[in-house]
């Protein structure tokens, strides 16, 4: 692996198998975390890529590289080192925009996914209070339309659009989730209508892994005339995505879990509505001209960049971003597919034990969510991790989802592309002791035998 | 397994869970914190959500206001949650009815003491007062934890509050 930070090359030269043992190893190496070990030594099974992902040292470097050798204010000031920050920062734009097919005036930077998906919802507030003039009317709302989401939606692309309806007076709908996880394509005829005017959904979701026909449902909002808002926070980081080719006119991700550092997501917009957007954040660095009247708008990104930037975790995203370019998404890909059934397995052997989500390695990630007859998702954790596994426990901010299916809680082991087959092992072996430690036996109590 | 995770999960913290005391709530009791006063009693529910992993315990109290202080006459809840915090309502269940106020109010401030610990061992008059409640101890050491171990006393106080037997926070 090499620390320089070169721009991407235009697409992806690496075909999709898996990684090869050595390179597994390799990419291990790469993350010093994953070689800390935990209470009374334990060494550590990181299976919480989902919720984070650890960083390798090649954005570590570049954070702090940035630091140490070019820290100037970006986009202002006369000074060579003003110059090589602000080349490092739009530097970094470029190379994620990239990393998602994107062009660097397509990509805001935002503090994470959350206030990437905010932004666009407090945009077409403004719009609909008149700001953006006649350009900005295509995303005004008001009583009689609708923006509709699912019933998967991690809380991030769900309580925005409860507020802008509630702030407009549209009405918010959604489609359901079906037994096995997956959003209810079906009702897609139904329940997007011509008084659509957002449909939001995610690509992948965070709960069931279940990934998202995204072409069925951009078809439909085209049909209707709707604009399309796609959570990507769980697909960029694991799979090959193309978002123009997609077809969405805006998508949201985060740095955090595409082993960049916190601080800093993506927000992506068609050129041209993020053109015709008014500005959310108002103040410094957004602007053309200020009088005391008044004030012109500078264009897309910097309209919707605000303030100071994030600008070393920006630069050190880029560094992630072509981390895994090189590695080849295609492969990463691959791989974590092969996690999934993996995981998949682990599960399904343990008796007692019932997934959240499809149980067949078809169009899903290696997020797998599951229940453990009789024990509280709280206490699976606590068990795994006593042997050093680490999974996330709880509602994974999709309550809604959790709802659906009956459960407060449930447990989430999910994979990265430093994830080997003996976390998974170590994983099914702790998970296999969580009924007994209970005191509970290893029969299911649905009757599966043991 | 672990020594910690032992004493996380002591016996007598997976039987309270396992078979619950005091779980159930009486007839006509509403979800939310609706008090009831009487000749001589006064009543309350709270419920109580722990956001972070959706955990909720809906709990009653029944208090007796006819002598000199107050006496928490019966406790009542439902909730569902991890062993951890549907042991420690269950063991506050057997804490606190029939006490009256002043001993609700340190023992409810020494299991909260306890829950700051870290895991420190308990003064032997701690241990006396907390009874099954000192099992709990090695929650401490498990910072995530202690929120569950603390949601049913959090309801307690509240209801306690709701009531009017108490007309300030840890009176």
């Amino acid at each position: 692996m090499t620390s320089t930070l070169e721009p991407l090359l235009p697409g992806d030269t690496t075909d999709g198998s898996p990684l090869s043992a050595a390179e597994l190893v390799a990419v291990r190496a790469d993350f010093p975390l994953l070689g800390r070990t935990l209470r009374d030594g334990r060494p550590l099974v990181y299976l919480d890529s989902g919720a984070t992902s650890q960083k390798p040292d090649v954005v570590l470097d570049a954070e702090q590289d940035f630091y140490v050798r070019r820290n100037a204010a970006v986009h202002r000031g006369a000074h060579q080192l003003a110059e090589e920050a602000t080349e490092a920062f739009e530097g970094a734009r470029a190379r994620v925009a990239g990393f998602v097919g994107a062009s660097p005036g397509e990509l805001v930077w935002t503090s994470n996914a959350t206030a990437a998906i905010n932004l666009v919802a407090y945009a077409m507030s403004n719009a609909s209070l008149g700001r953006g003039g006649e350009a900005a009317r295509r995303f005004a709302l008001g009583a009689g339309d609708e923006i509709v989401v699912t019933e998967a939606e991690h809380h991030a692309n769900l309580v925005p659009w409860q507020e802008l309806a509630a702030r407009t007076g549209a009405t918010l709908r959604w489609l359901g989730v079906d037994d096995d996880g997956r959003i209810r394509t079906d009702q897609l005829a139904t329940v997007v209508t011509e008084r659509t005017r957002v449909l939001a959904f995610t690509h992948a979701s965070n709960v069931t892994g279940a990934i998202t026909p995204v072409e069925a449902f951009v078809a439909r909002a085209r049909e209707v005339g709707a604009l399309t808002v796609l959570d990507a926070c769980q697909s960029v980081p694991h799979l090959p995505v193309d978002l123009p080719a997609l077809g969405v006119d805006f998508a949201a991700f985060s740095g955090h879990k595409m082993y960049g550092p916190t601080g800093v997501g993506a927000l992506y917009g068609r050129r041209e509505l993020l053109e015709a957007m008014p500005p959310v954040t108002t103040g410094g660095s957004m602007v053309e001209v200020v009088t005391m009247e008044a004030t012109t708008y500078a264009p897309p990104p910097q309209r919707f960049e605000a303030g100071t930037q994030m600008v070393s975790q920006a630069v050190a995203l880029g560094a992630a971003a072509q981390y895994l370019a090189e590695l080849g998404m295609p492969g990463v890909a691959a791989h974590e597919h092969h996690l999934a059934g993996a995981l998949l397995d682990a599960v399904a052997s343990v008796p007692g034990v019932r997934v959240v989500g499809p149980t067949e390695n078809v169009d899903r990630l290696a997020a797998v969510s599951f229940v453990v007859d009789g024990v509280h998702a709280h206490d699976v954790g606590q068990v795994l991790d006593d042997a050093g596994v680490a999974v996330r426990v709880g509602h994974h901010c999709a309550q809604p989802l959790h709802r659906r299916f009956g459960v407060a809680a449930t447990a989430r082991a999910s994979a990265g592309v430093y994830t080997t087959d003996d976390d998974v092992a170590a994983f099914r072996e702790a998970l296999a002791g969580v009924r007994t430690f209970f005191g509970l036996d290893g029969t299911a109590t649905d009757g599966r035998p043991a | 397994m672990s020594s910690a995770m032992e004493q996380l999960y002591q016996q007598v913290i997976l039987d309270h869970a396992k078979h619950p005391h005091g779980r159930g709530l009486p007839e006509g009791v509403s979800a939310v914190g609706v008090a009831a006063a009487d000749h001589g009693t006064c009543a309350a529910t709270s419920h109580q959500v722990n956001p972070t992993c959706g955990d909720e315990v809906t709990l009653h109290v029944d208090v007796d206001t006819t002598g000199d202080v107050p006496v928490v006459r019966d406790v009542a809840w439902e909730g569902q949650g991890c062993s951890i915090s549907q042991a420690s309502t269950s063991v506050l269940h057997d804490l606190v009815v029939g006490q009256d106020l002043p001993a609700v109010d340190r023992v409810a401030a020494t299991f909260r003491e306890m829950m700051q610990s870290q895991g420190a061992s308990l003064s032997p008059d701690a241990e006396e007062l907390l009874g099954d409640a000192a099992a709990f101890v090695g929650v401490s050491r498990y910072a995530a934890r202690v929120k569950c171990a603390q949601l049913g006393w959090v309801a307690l106080n509240d209801a306690l509050i709701l009531s009017g037997a108490r007309t300030t926070e840890d009176a």
